[in-house]
Order: structure tokens, then C-alpha cells, then sequence
């Protein structure tokens, strides 16, 4: 069940075969092809610099307000609901809403940067704001998901170091960095695998809002996979690009899992 | 009861013909009446609409006017042919998909389905998917006379047509590119509606005021739909993208291509509204709904919601322009939209009746009564009773006609036209952000020209 599309796939990729006509044999071809596309590579810098965007700011902010909500305060429970429903909702529906809070004229962004006497942006409108702008998407839907793993990791805290740090005289900067930190870590790690894997299968939002525009200034690996599969019917470069796609997820999970067994507590 | 479901009138000897079949089929055991009406009427040699009574033919649509109209009126093709539509619609680009992809399955999910030609014609042709009506056309027994094919228009039989000569779907509606244009607007800056293109660039110019919000000009920017007002600009130039003859060269570099691009970057990147790369049609009309572009440069079937007073801030404002004429031709692009039945259709017969009466003259007028596009059909478009009764201005309907005598191919009819469509489309988005037009048009000509090749070499 697992190594039968997989296999096929493989087999795909090795063959010139576009939808109706005859598949054809043709080796590494595909893969050839591949290596001197323009488009193709410029997709594989654009899923960079996305994931980049996508998984730091998330990250931080996320960790930042796990912070936040682990401590007590009046309310905490409401405002901890508020904040992660974003991750809820669907990001279709959520994409959609955003396309229309992006319009440059008819748009509520433009509206609230108007109040603060700030001019328009072009937002996802342009090639040069595309990224950032579905970087705020991102944040929005996928900070809470940090925020409750995260948030999980401080609850199992112990507070025994705590109470010998306070005893010591210890500030709050030295608590959280000698202590909340170390031992936050493999959570932060299990945090940033599953955020760097989402990232970089991201397709959703992208096509949703801008369909991988202007131009291909936000095509990624997974907007340029459907483009050949399902608007070109290239079933046989699409599936090079999967294996591709595939060897650059596996590879830097790899990364990721030896960094999480470094990371793991002593 | 409509002009398509009137049955023509039996005669004495079909009837006894029919009375004797059916007495034959009773006395032999066979009482399903269905069959003895086929019988009856398969051995009159009269057109029966209900020849394949009792049949449920699974119809897929593209989201749009059609669908609607579809669902709106199936009870009455279900009382007409006795056939039940099971009406599955989804959004256009999902349905290429889908069609594409059980059509090659060799088991599709549909008897019947509505495509474009420009964009799947010549695919379904190559790969020999769909059903030859030709003998059907031709046979009296499953051509009805009031469908009067001779008035579909040449343009769309030429769509329906195959190289060889087989016709292997009916057209359904044309598309034609106007301009919408807010004569309000036009009327404070003193403004006369433009006959060429240079007066229309001028136009833009006059018009065009950020500092209040009003774009002089919009239209398509974002990469693949862009492509079509390209063409349209083009038109002005007399071209068209691709060459008539085999083997099929790209005329997208020449130098009234590249012209036609200049045109384009001009009038979008100066007198367009902020951000108009990442605009398809639906923001553009958004755009020009609020009042707040002068001119807007797209196909015939967005009258609807302009004139949509739920919708629509310039209901009644609005003015409808044939395309100006260019330095060295006048035309307007055109698209079309047909049904198909698939050769590996459960239901092809009935899948057929059902074509026979979603494209015939009753829904075409209806279509154009609620200004959901252009039947490839001439009378609907003079008929009194239709035109006195349309939902959006008779002036729409009186361009639209002026339209179809500069109608000229907007795309070409090759395989890999979403790839064309997205390859140019990307070129001429470069352009608005500032690209140079020869460069981006040779570039990527040069880069469309191997995956033309390999198709048409396939």
C-alpha cells in the first residue's frame, strides 16, 4: 500500500506521457530536463525562501506567546481560544478571505494603512510583496500550532529548577535561557519539523490567493507539481518533480531528526 | 412548452405504425411502453423526443449561466424526453481536470459535458475521445427540424468541427471581447467613446485619476488570462498568436507582436489600477462594478452582474463598445464553449438528446435574456421576443452582434494551450513591472516553441 505508489511514481517519472497521447520510455529524461528548467529552479527558490518566512516567524512568535499564556492571568483560558482558532479554520476559506483583504482598492489592509497615513501596498498583487504577504497568512493560521506545542512543552516543566534558580538569586532572563530553554528545546524541534514539512508542501493558500502570481513570482515546488500534472498533463515531469520534491523533504527531515536527537534532554 | 418540445405532428400511418408495434410488443410480452414508443418511432423514421424516455443521463457543467439555466429547466426536458440530467458542476478549472482525466480513463462518470474549445478541442480531438455525430446530424430520426442547425454560425461549427471533417460536439455560446465602459465617467471629462486604438490610449490618459480612485483603463494582468486581452490588442494588428498552415509556427515574437505587448504594458502599467498584475477578470469587474474604472476591456458575458442592481454601482451607466480598430486590423477575439458526448458514454443517445436541447434555439434565448453570453446562433439574436425581453440593455446584445462580423481566433487550437497561456501570460506579466516587451516576447516564444513542437510532433 505504502511502496506501490511510490514504485509507480518512479516509473512514471522515467516516461514521456502526456494525458491521451501514447507513454513513451524515455530514462532520465525527465529529470534532465528538470536540472536546466528555469522555472523549475526559480520554484525551488521560491519554496526556500518561503519555508524560511513560513517556519521562523511562526516560530518565534508562537514560542512568544506560549510564554505569554503559560503564565496566569484573568481571562487566560478566553484569549487562549481566541488565538488558536485561526488554526481551525479552513485554508481555502481562510485564503479567500485574505484574497479580499488583499485587493489594493477594495481591500480592508489598504483601508487600515490609509488611517495610520500609510500609502497602499500592492500586497499580493505584486511580484516583490507576493511572498511576505502570504508570509502573513501563514502566520496567522500556523503560530497557534506552535503556540500549543510549545505551550505543551512548559506545562511538563519541572519546578524544582525553578524554585533552586530563585533561591540562587537568578533573574528571569537567566531562568528562561539556562533553564526554560534547554528544556523547551526538543519540544521547539518537534515544532519546527512539522512546520518546515508543512512549509514546504505548502499549496493551499498560494493557489488559493494567487495561484503561484504575478508572473510565477510565488511558484512554489507544490504550485509549479500541479501545474504539469493537471493544467499541462505531464504526468511524466510531474512525476519527476515529486521525486524530486520527495528527496528534498526526506533530506531535510533527516536534518531535522538528527538535530531533535541532539537536542533531546541530556 | 417551448419551440424545441413541440412534437411534430403524426400522421395517420405513423400512428397505426406505432399502435401496431405496440400491439406487437404486448402480445409478445414486451410491455415496457418505452420500448414500444422507440419501436414505433425507430420504424416512422420521425424524430421522437421520447425515444430514450426513462434513461438518466449524468450531465457535468461548468460553474456559470449555463449550469443554472440547466437546473432551472431540467423538469421541463424530464416532461419533453422522459430522460432524467443527474447535474454534477463544478468550477472550470476543476472540470478540465476531471474531464481530462476520466476520458482517459476510458470510464467516465458523464454521458454528457460542456468544455471549451479553445482550451480542450484539440486534445479530445487527438486522443479520439469523443463521440462522431455527424451520421446523427444527418439522420431524421435523431436530428429534430426545429433545431435548425443551419442557423448555428459558421464560427461554431468550424469550433465543432475535427480536422477530418467529423463534427464531435455542438456549440453551445460565444464569447466575444467588448468594452465596457462607464459613461458617466466618459461624460464629466468630456470623453467620446474611442473608435481606435490610439484614441483609446488617449482616452485612458484623460481618464485616469488615482488621487480619486479611477483607473483610466482595467483588465486582465495576472499570468494565463492575460493572454486574451493581449490577443485582443493584437487583433488591432490584424494577427493572430499561431500561423493557419502546418507546420504551425508561433507569430508571438513578430514585430506586431511585440508591438501589441507595448500597447499593453502602456495602457496597464500607466493608466491601470494599482496592482493590476495579480487581476483576473472577476477583479476587474469587481473593480469596474464600484464605479471605479472608466474602461474595461473583456468578454460579452459579464453584462449580468454589471447590471446587477444588488451587485452593481453603475447599473444603467454603463455603455457597450465594439473593441477599437488598430493600426493594421479590427477585430474581436473570440471563444467558444460546446457540449460533448464521450465515445465510452453509458448513455450516448440520450447523453445526445440532451445536447440537442441545451444547445438549441429555446435555451440559447433564454441564455441571452439573462445576459449569460452569446448563442452561436444568429436568429436568437434578431428575434423581437427575445430582444424585448432581455434583463440587461438591448445595447449589450446590439454590440455583441456588431462583434461577430471582427470576430477573430483568441487562442490557438493546439494541446498545450494552458502551457501558451501560461508561458506568454508570464512574459507579459514581466512587462508590467517594468520588462522590456521585445525581450520577454522573444524569450518566451523561444520557450513555448520546443513544447509546440513535441505536441504537434506527437
Amino acid at each position: 500500500m505504502i511502496v506501490f505508489p511510490w514504485i509507480f511514481t518512479i516509473w512514471m517519472s522515467l516516461h514521456d506521457w502526456h494525458i491521451g497521447s501514447k507513454q513513451t520510455f524515455v530514462g532520465l529524461d525527465n529529470y534532465i530536463a528538470l536540472a536546466t528548467n528555469r522555472r523549475f529552479l526559480e520554484s525551488i527558490g521560491h519554496t526556500i525562501y518561503f519555508t524560511i518566512l513560513a517556519v521562523v516567524l511562526p516560530m518565534v512568535l508562537g514560542t512568544v506567546s506560549a510564554l505569554v499564556f503559560h503564565k496566569k492571568f484573568r481571562g487566560r483560558g478566553f484569549f487562549r481560544t481566541i488565538f488558536i482558532m485561526p488554526m481551525m479554520a479552513t485554508p481555502v476559506a481562510v485564503s479567500l478571505i485574505w484574497t479580499m483583504m488583499f485587493h489594493p482598492q477594495l481591500g480592508v489592509l489598504n483601508y487600515l494603512l490609509s488611517t495610520v497615513g500609510l500609502p497602499p501596498s500592492e500586497w499580493v498583487y505584486s511580484p516583490n510583496t507576493v511572498i511576505p504577504s502570504l508570509i502573513l497568512v501563514e502566520i496567522w493560521l500556523w503560530t497557534p500550532f506552535v503556540m500549543i506545542i510549545v505551550l505543551g512543552g512548559l506545562a511538563s516543566l519541572p519546578t524544582e529548577p525553578y524554585e533552586a534558580a530563585l533561591i540562587d538569586g537568578a533573574s528571569q532572563w537567566q531562568m528562561f535561557w539556562n533553564i526554560t530553554y534547554p528544556l523547551v528545546l526538543p519540544f521547539l524541534v518537534v515544532a519546527l519539523i512539522m512546520r518546515t514539512i508543512d512549509a514546504l508542501k505548502v499549496f493551499e493558500t498560494i493557489w488559493a490567493i494567487c495561484n503561484g502570481g504575478p508572473g510565477t513570482s510565488s511558484e512554489v515546488l507544490n504550485v509549479y507539481l500541479y501545474a504539469q500534472a493537471f493544467a499541462y498533463n505531464q504526468v511524466g515531469t510531474a512525476s519527476a518533480v515529486v521525486v524530486v520534491f520527495f528527496a528534498i523533504i526526506v533530506a531535510l527531515s533527516l536534518i531535522l531528526l538528527w538535530a531533535r536527537q541532539k537536542a533531546k534532554w541530556a | 412548452m417551448t419551440r424545441d418540445s413541440i412534437p411534430r405532428p403524426i400522421s395517420r400511418r405513423r400512428a397505426l405504425q406505432g399502435a401496431a408495434a405496440t400491439t406487437a410488443a404486448w402480445v409478445g410480452g414486451l410491455a415496457a411502453p418505452m420500448l414500444n414508443t422507440v419501436t414505433a418511432y425507430s420504424q416512422s423514421g420521425a424524430f421522437n423526443w421520447q425515444r430514450f424516455k426513462g434513461q438518466t443521463v449524468e450531465v457535468l457543467m461548468e460553474t456559470g449561466p449555463r449550469a443554472d439555466l440547466m437546473k432551472k429547466y431540467q423538469k421541463e426536458f424530464l416532461d419533453q424526453t422522459g430522460i432524467k440530467l443527474g447535474i454534477e458542476v463544478i468550477p472550470e478549472q476543476q472540470a478540465r481536470q476531471k474531464v481530462a482525466i476520466e476520458l482517459n480513463s476510458g470510464k467516465p462518470s458523464f454521458d454528457v459535458f460542456n468544455f471549451a474549445f479553445h482550451v480542450q478541442k484539440r486534445q479530445f480531438e487527438k486522443a479520439g475521445w469523443l463521440q462522431d455525430l455527424s451520421p446523427w446530424l444527418k439522420d431524421s430520426q435523431m436530428m429534430p427540424a426545429e433545431y435548425e442547425l443551419g442557423d448555428v454560425s459558421k464560427m461554431g461549427m468550424g469550433f465543432a468541427t475535427t480536422s477530418d471533417g467529423q463534427i464531435n460536439a455542438l456549440p453551445i455560446l460565444c464569447d466575444y471581447f467588448m468594452v465596457y465602459y462607464n459613461k458617466e465617467l466618459f461624460a464629466k471629462k468630456g470623453v467620446a467613446f474611442p473608435k481606435t486604438m490610439d484614441e483609446m490610449m488617449a482616452a485612458a490618459a484623460k481618464l485616469h485619476d488615482p488621487a480619486n480612485g479611477i483607473a483610466g483603463f482595467v483588465g486582465r494582468g495576472v499570468r494565463n488570462a492575460n493572454v486574451v486581452l493581449w490577443t485582443q490588442l493584437l487583433s488591432g494588428w490584424g494577427q493572430e498568436t499561431i500561423s493557419r498552415t502546418k507546420p504551425l509556427t508561433l507569430l508571438t515574437d513578430t514585430p506586431d507582436a511585440i508591438a501589441a505587448a507595448e500597447y499593453y504594458k502602456k495602457m496597464l502599467a500607466s493608466y491601470g489600477p494599482q496592482g493590476v498584475t495579480g487581476f483576473n477578470w472577476n477583479e476587474a469587474q469587481g473593480l469596474f462594478m464600484q464605479g471605479k474604472a472608466a474602461m474595461w476591456v473583456d468578454a460579452t458575458g459579464f453584462a449580468a452582474p454589471v447590471e446587477d442592481k444588488t451587485k452593481s454601482r453603475v447599473v444603467g451607466k454603463v455603455g457597450y463598445g465594439l473593441p477599437p480598430s488598430g493600426p493594421k486590423g479590427h477585430g474581436s477575439v473570440t471563444f467558444g464553449t460546446g457540449m460533448a458526448v464521450p465515445k465510452a458514454a453509458a448513455h450516448k443517445e440520450a447523453g445526445y438528446f440532451t445536447m440537442l436541447w441545451m444547445t438549441g434555439r429555446a435555451m440559447a434565448g433564454r441564455m441571452m435574456q439573462v445576459g449569460g453570453g452569446i448563442p452561436f446562433r444568429t436568429a436568437p439574436l434578431k428575434d423581437p421576443a427575445i430582444l424585448s425581453t432581455l434583463t440587461v440593455p438591448k445595447e449589450w446584445a446590439d454590440c455583441a452582434a456588431g462583434c461577430a462580423p471582427l470576430s477573430m481566433s483568441g487562442l490557438p487550437v493546439i494541446v498545450p494551450v494552458t502551457e501558451f497561456r501560461d508561458v506568454i501570460g508570464t512574459a507579459l506579466t514581466n512587462l508590467l513591472g517594468g520588462a522590456d516587451a521585445a525581450t520577454e516576447m522573444k524569450r518566451a516564444t523561444a520557450e513555448f516553441k520546443p513544447v509546440l513542437d513535441k505536441s504537434e510532433a506527437a
